[in-house]
């Protein structure tokens, strides 16, 4: 293990385990605002959201919507699979296998 | 639930970690592609292993190793690992007022280990006339736990055997896992714009450096759920969309 990696995984170790005990620990000693409680069920959607839309349409440093971006495509597929099926499982399946037969095509 | 008679710590136990068992199934694949991503993002074996063992956050850990590959300073991967696991909170804030009487000994541990899945089903048990909670809810987490090391194991071993693993488009997996989360999540119109501007602004922005972008989208697109909602004719539940989350740790 470097030094940078254990600095990293220190610092993770903290930023993850705060939010899963602080809440739990304080509840019925303080009065949380519900905005705070509405705001918080948008983080997974904006969050992971813009983290998966540039790794989609952004290939190396270039946005593009070329068919040899199979990550696009396949996370097309991936979004359809979701929506018709909701299930997590199928849909990580499902897209792989989408991805890496239209790699196999067109890439 | 058993007889009562029969009811003990371990048999509560045994069925938390009995009613964790489908979670596990599906927290494998996501250990196993950390692990072999996680190698092929240049980290060393040991702190692939570490990360699991003391982070133990699935889509942080994800987030971590990419942002590691694309180097990313340090301080910026712990940021952005912060904000990811936001949600955990909300989790936290909700199992508090079952947990409000735990010792520290418990407590800490059981924090330690919150995770989608195990949240998703203690929240189930908490309610019910069920004895020993706590057990129950220790059989979850250590089941997650062992499970989350196993597959981080096989993974790593996997991603170093197999040559240029990194190069086939495995982190493919990645972006296809939180299109399995976010999608389902969208079922208010709320939730659907917050997705729509974070996704937007997350090209338009990807020119900011250090991933900077990112922030810039999530805290857009957290804004413009919260602006939608407020706005919205008749109020959206405030729940946390179980079933539907996000397949962590």
């Amino acid at each position: 293990m470097t030094q940078n990696e254990l600095f990293l995984i220190v610092g993770m170790m903290l930023v993850t385990f705060l939010p899963r005990y602080v809440p739990m620990l304080i509840i019925g000693r303080v009065d949380l605002p519900e905005r705070l409680f509405r705001a918080l069920r948008y983080v997974p959607v904006a969050v992971l959201t813009a983290i998966l839309v540039p790794e989609a349409f952004v290939r190396d440093g270039q946005f593009t919507l070329a068919l040899d971006n199979a990550y696009l495509y396949a996370s097309i597929a991936s979004v359809i699979i979701a929506w018709r099926f909701n299930n997590l499982l199928l849909t990580i399946g499902g897209g792989l296998l989408f991805f890496f037969a239209w790699r196999l095509l067109l890439g | 639930m058993p007889e009562k008679s029969k009811i003990s710590r371990t048999t509560e136990f045994v069925r938390g970690a009995k009613d964790t068992i489908p979670m596990m199934v599906g927290a494998a694949p996501f250990g196993t592609i950390f692990g072999a991503i996680a190698i092929g993002a240049g980290l060393t074996p040991s702190a692939v292993i570490g990360f699991s063992v003391f982070v133990f956050a699935g889509s942080a850990q994800f987030i971590a190793a990419k942002l590691f590959a694309d180097g990313l300073g340090i301080a910026l991967i712990i940021f952005t690992t912060f904000v990811v696991n936001l949600r955990h909170a909300l989790y936290s804030a909700s199992l508090g007022p079952y947990m409000k009487d735990f010792s520290q000994k418990w407590m800490l541990p059981l924090a330690f280990w919150l995770t989608d899945e195990t949240y998703a089903v203690v929240i189930n048990n908490y309610p019910t006339d069920a004895p020993y909670k706590r057990w129950y809810h220790l059989g979850s987490s250590v089941s997650m736990y062992v499970n989350w090391q196993l597959w981080t194991v096989i993974g790593l071993v996997a991603g170093s055997q197999l040559e240029g693993i990194a190069e086939l488009g495995l982190d493919f997996a990645l972006v296809v896992t939180f299109i399995g989360i976010v999608v389902p999540l969208l079922t208010t119109r709320p939730m659907l714009l917050s997705a729509v501007v974070a996704g937007v602004v997350s090209i338009l922005a990807r020119d900011i450096p250090n991933n900077g972008g990112l922030m810039v989208a999530a805290i857009l697109g957290i804004a413009t759920g919260v602006i939608a909602e407020s706005l919205s004719p008749k109020p959206q539940p405030l729940e946390i969309p179980l079933d539907s989350m996000e397949s962590d740790a």
